[in-house]
């Protein structure tokens, strides 16, 4: 049973198409990859999953349920939620109001958001930044804040935009092992990401996206080995 | 049922352990404050009496207009329209049918709300941002002014005297020219409306509206609905506005339609915010602590200048250009106001 199923999902912009005729199904727990060129279509694709773009034709069904043209609130209050490539964080809020915003979604008591916030916050390795203004974070900080954000409304789905974009190596490592763990936690997990290291080393299948299409879509070993997916991604030289 | 005195201190405690430590403090600092406030008028002049209550309508004004444009982030350069609503519906309840100031206030804040509401909504619904939602609230303001001034019930241009009584009364919120009681009451409406301030930002619909204000594309996606928790903040910005005019009208005992709808009340309601530091508790206070006694001077120096300012004598619009300055400066040297200002120094 397929807890996100896409069908025939399509967006254009005026004349350009977006995303043309997307047609996945996604199952409970699944790890899938998202890979592609620049314009390809992938924060596309996450925002109009999130309700933050109205698709222009197709069906979007969440547990059973069709979820197509819900605003983006309702969408990430039954548990679709993403993050953004570009951090936005509340840069009023200090780290902890940041999360408790999240965490407020479901937890009415001030108190309680803030335990379940701090929780939540620690788990992701921010602990000691608790109490900074969250604009002052460095951008690996803000990167785990935008993670952080998401995983306190507890969601069922994850939709991540390049949230190792901007990452040294070093501080890469410690969150693809915390991805691993939310994925292990029982989280489906729909990873848009460029670094291909983190990608092979996380994603159970992954799909190729080239100009709004699907290129290819399957175990990660077998669809790198496809020759029009290095050409679309990596160039015809490569 | 458990008795309410038995369960008070419980009920106290768990008060306590729900607020978060800044609201504690500033409830804290809002009793001193009140408190010291409170005796003020015994030490200083008589004279200085007018001028208090001047500023203490302004602060009242301030931080109604501070709940929507400081933390909802929505810039209202119209709030004379939720002024004027209080002002009128107060005038016209008690001179049409002998309501009670006191309720009349309460109906005006509510009907201020309601306006507030149905305008913010428009806007925001049509997608008005920044400029364009303060150029769309002015054109408000400025459309209640015409609409009264053309209002037979109201009196068009003339305005509503509030009919003067023989002798002092708390139903009919009546002193005795000079009374204390016309500086007590509205610095008690005062501590409520920093009181609301106080309890709606620490609150989960504060929080909520203060993050749309940030960034509203991340908040909704973080599954807040937006246009509600934007809008709870306009209904008790309108409402604390209203209740300013309708202590006005009290207090003057009369109201018009330039009194209740000018301009110049809209940016009274929002200078003393900007001087003080837009978005932060105190700020309005601050501001409105030097706008009014500001103001006072100026009027005093226009009424009897020095001999070689002769020629500015009976000058109007000297306080807004005065104003204007300040302001300039402000924006220049303290673009978080006078209380933001020093709130980001210490914290750095």
């Amino acid at each position: 049973m397929s807890l996100l199923v896409l069908d025939g999902l399509s967006k254009s912009f005026g004349g350009l198409v977006a995303l043309g005729n997307v047609n996945l199904e996604i199952a409970d727990r699944e790890y899938l990859g998202i890979i592609g060129p620049n314009g390809a279509g992938k924060t596309t694709l996450l925002s109009v999953l999130a309700g933050q773009l109205r698709p222009t034709s197709g069906k979007i069904v969440f547990d059973g349920q069709d979820i197509t043209g819900w605003s983006a609130d309702r969408v990430a209050s039954v548990g679709l939620v993403r993050t953004f490539q570009l951090m936005r964080p509340f840069e009023s809020m200090t780290v902890l109001e940041n999360v408790a915003i999240a965490s407020h979604n479901k937890i009415r008591s001030i108190p309680k958001a803030r335990d379940h916030a701090a929780d939540v916050i620690d788990r992701v390795g921010l602990g000691t930044y608790k109490d900074a203004m969250s604009g002052t974070l460095p951008t690996a900080g803000l990167k785990r804040l935008e993670l952080a954000r998401a995983l306190a409304l507890e969601p069922r789905v994850l939709l991540l935009d390049e949230v190792l974009a901007g990452l040294v190596p070093t501080e890469r490592a410690p969150i693809i092992d915390l991805l691993r763990e939310i994925h292990q936690d029982g989280v489906t997990v729909l990873f848009v990401e460029h670094i291909m290291a983190a990608v092979l080393a996380l994603s159970e299948r992954l799909l190729v996206m080239h100009e709004g299409q699907q290129l290819a879509l399957g175990v990660p070993a077998d669809v790198i080995q496809d020759v029009a997916v290095v050409d679309a991604y990596l160039g015809e030289d490569y | 049922m458990t008795a309410l005195g038995v369960a008070a201190p419980e009920r106290l405690a768990d008060l306590k352990r729900r607020l978060p430590t800044g609201a504690r403090l500033h409830f804290s600092v809002l009793a001193l404050v009140l408190v010291v406030m409170a005796f003020l008028p015994l030490v200083v002049p008589e004279s200085a009496l007018p001028v208090a209550i001047r500023t203490l309508v302004f602060a009242i004004m301030a931080v109604g207009w501070n709940l929507m444009s400081g933390y909802g982030g929505m810039f209202s350069f119209g709030h004379a329209a939720f002024f004027g609503v209080g002002a009128y519906t107060n005038a016209y309840l008690l001179t049409a049918f002998g309501v009670s100031p006191w309720i009349g206030m309460i109906v005006g804040a509510g009907l201020s709300a309601g306006v507030g509401v149905l305008i913010a909504y428009l806007c925001l619904k049509y997608k008005l941002a920044g400029s364009y939602f303060a150029l769309a609230t002015f054109a408000f303001a400025q459309m209640f002014l015409l609409v009264t001034l053309n209002m037979e019930f109201l009196n068009k241009s003339e305005g509503i005297n509030i009919p003067l009584l023989p002798e002092e009364s708390w139903s009919m919120l009546q002193f005795d020219q000079g009374s204390l009681y016309y500086y007590w009451i509205p610095l008690v409406l005062l501590g409520v409306a920093v009181a609301v301030s106080i309890s709606f930002v620490y609150s989960r619909p504060g929080q909520f509206a203060q993050a749309i204000r940030d960034d509203p594309t991340a908040a909704e996606s973080l599954g807040i609905k937006v246009m509600k928790y934007r809008l709870i903040p306009v209904a008790l910005s309108c409402a604390v506005t209203a209740v300013a005019g309708a202590f006005y009208t009290q207090y003057y005992l009369f109201i018009g339609p330039d009194q209740a709808f000018g301009l110049h009340v809209s940016t009274d309601a929002i200078i003393p915010a900007v001087i003080g530091g837009i978005g932060t508790i105190w700020g309005p206070l601050i501001g409105a602590a030097v706008i009014g006694p500001l103001s006072a001077v100026v009027a005093g120096f226009l009424r009897d200048p020095p001999p070689f300012l002769e020629f500015l004598y009976g000058t109007s619009g000297l306080d807004i250009a005065i104003y204007a300055i300040l302001l300039i400066l402000i924006v220049v040297f303290l673009p978080k106001g006078i209380y933001g200002t020093i709130r980001e120094r210490r914290r750095k």
